[in-house]
């Protein structure tokens, strides 16, 4: 990214997290896209440096190019911009399942230290505090996805020891690995802070890059266990004018289209 | 094609009456596109009750249908407003047991999927690469089982049939064979599972014309009841006829945040509204019905 000009006007703390997560997409992968911050990234790579990424949104629109970014997983433009359309048990059965996937890109409502997500309770299960929309197609995504990308912003409510409830698994509640024939797993979590990848010996997410202007010990305070951070903690590339103008560009026009 | 099983087109609030009784299983399918809100709509209007329902999403349609008090039960894989956050009826009824407790039985979108596809096949279970690793497996219907070719150990969950499924579709022509295309999710296999199916669509036709990817046909002979109801999808959209009022998706928020905004809304546009015609009138949105 050295031959890039730094951009040199202002940037949110969200567009920095969603420019640096579409970063992690390469061109030519094959991508299941969830709704929201990872439909967002996944559309600024498809529109920037990966062309070529095939997006498959799990309402069963295969190759997606949208103009505007989706409300809901099955927009029309989803649909009318697809090669193809398939049905949703055969989503998840011949592209899921048989692993013709390459990067599943997940967010959740809580996130705990090895990788596993929530987006089920926050509470007990039978008695919720907050009763979460569910598991939708993630823990399918979780483990038959070649590796996982998630997004989501940093605070000590999202970020938790222990998630209340494993709706997708990473590295398993005592950090024992990957279930046993299951891909990768979360290979980068990108926040508004910074960016955590897991420890190789002890699948501990480790901060291993912080954005720019923003301090490991910002991120320590923010995540609710006691954080690890890299010895050689990083500072992410800020985005770039072409970055800014494409994702901003995107989210004109998808709000010009969802006003209506 | 003249049969004795031909499906007879018929009035949406006759097929609910006859064919919808108190206590049924009923999946109402739709994946965000083509979501049969009119046949929701038309429940709450004749006041069902004790109803399973079943569906993947279960958006602002069993939002209105949970907070009237229809359903004891849900099974589903995902419940949230699409796009906008949560289902606060839903919730409420979760949460807090308001108008009552709602039984939960929950499954991922491929867990759903795997189980409607295993009912229309008349198959008793389906076997999936699922649930592993994850919480769910612990309070959902679900066994593991070993290939017996390979020792492989895969998740089973049990076939899924409907007493009742009804979804909407594009065009059905004269004889009561049905037409959809675009986003089909998984209403073939919710139809072609359900003991009894109810299909209200768009228009009437000579021919079948599907003009999209993904056409998909049902047979009149393997429905019940076939029922017009232009935009009876809304504020879900029909591809080809109409888009999706994401701005009623966004505006439901704050209708069904509190609960006497919800009841005064339902009285006045559901239960206060004759049919969908006089449904889409109230709502302002009348101009939309071709």
């Amino acid at each position: 990214m050295a031959e890039l000009q730094p951009a040199p006007s202002s940037y949110s703390s969200d567009e920095m997290m969603t420019v640096t997560a579409a970063r992690f997409l390469s061109d030519g992968q094959v991508c299941f896209v969830g709704i929201g911050l990872p439909s967002e990234a996944a559309n600024l790579a498809r529109l920037s440096h990966a062309p070529n990424v095939v997006l498959i949104y799990e309402s069963g629109t295969i190759g997606t190019r949208p103009d505007v970014l989706p409300l809901s997983i099955g927009d029309g433009e989803l649909a009318e911009k697809a090669e193809f359309v398939v049905g949703v048990p055969e989503v998840f059965a011949y592209w899921l399942q048989a692993g013709r996937i390459d990067v599943g890109f997940l967010s959740a409502a809580q996130i705990d230290r090895f990788g596993n997500l929530n987006s089920t309770v926050v509470g007990e299960y039978e008695a919720p505090k907050v009763r979460l929309p569910g598991a939708g197609g993630a823990p399918e995504i979780a483990t038959s996805a070649g590796e996982v990308i998630v997004m989501l912003r940093h605070s000590v409510r999202a970020f938790v020891p222990s998630v209340d409830f494993v709706t997708s698994v990473g590295f398993g509640r005592g950090g024992e690995g990957r279930p046993e024939g299951a891909g990768r797993g979360p290979t980068v979590v990108i926040t508004d802070l910074g960016v955590l990848r897991p420890d190789e010996s002890s699948n501990e997410l480790t901060l291993v890059a912080t954005h720019p202007g923003v301090s490991g010990e910002e991120v320590r305070v923010k995540t609710g266990w006691d954080l690890e951070v890299a010895p050689d903690l990083a500072v992410t590339d800020p985005p770039t004018d072409q970055e800014l103008e494409i994702l901003r560009d995107l989210k004109t026009r998808t709000e010009a289209a969802h006003s209506g | 094609m003249e049969s004795s099983k031909q499906v007879k087109l018929t009035t949406l609030r006759d097929a609910i009456a006859t064919l919808v009784p108190d206590g049924a299983t009923v999946a109402m399918e739709g994946f965000t596109h083509l979501i049969p809100f009119a046949a929701g709509h038309e429940i709450i209007r004749q006041g069902k009750r004790d109803l399973i329902l079943v569906r993947m999403t279960p958006d602002v349609i069993y939002d209105q249908m949970i907070g009237v008090g229809c359903a004891r039960k849900l099974v589903f894989s995902w419940g949230g407003n699409p796009g906008v956050g949560s289902l606060h009826r839903f919730r409420d009824a979760v949460e807090h047991g308001h108008p009552h407790p709602l039984e939960l039985e929950e499954h991922s979108h491929a867990g759903m999927a795997a189980r409607y596809t295993a009912g229309a096949s008349g198959l008793p279970f389906a076997i999936l690469r699922a649930y592993i690793g994850t919480d769910l497996a612990k309070h959902t219907e679900m066994a593991t089982i070993r290939c017996p070719f390979t020792g492989e150990e895969l998740a089973a969950v049990p076939a899924l049939s409907p007493d009742v499924t009804i979804i909407h579709a594009q065009q059905a022509d004269r004889s009561g064979n049905v037409g959809m295309w675009g986003i089909t999710g998984v209403q073939k296999e919710a139809a072609l599972a359900a003991r009894t199916t109810i299909v209200t669509v768009e228009e009437v036709v000579d021919e079948l014309s599907p003009r999209g990817p993904n056409h998909v046909v049902l047979p009149s002979w393997t429905l019940a009841a076939v029922a017009p109801v232009p935009g009876g999808a809304h504020p879900s959209y029909a591809m080809g006829y109409s888009t999706r009022d994401n701005a009623f998706y966004t505006g439901w928020d704050e209708i069904s945040r509190d609960r006497d905004v919800f009841d005064g809304w339902v009285e006045e546009h559901i239960l206060g509204t004759e049919d969908h015609v006089s449904y889409m009138e109230s709502i302002g949105r009348g101009e939309g019905i071709g």
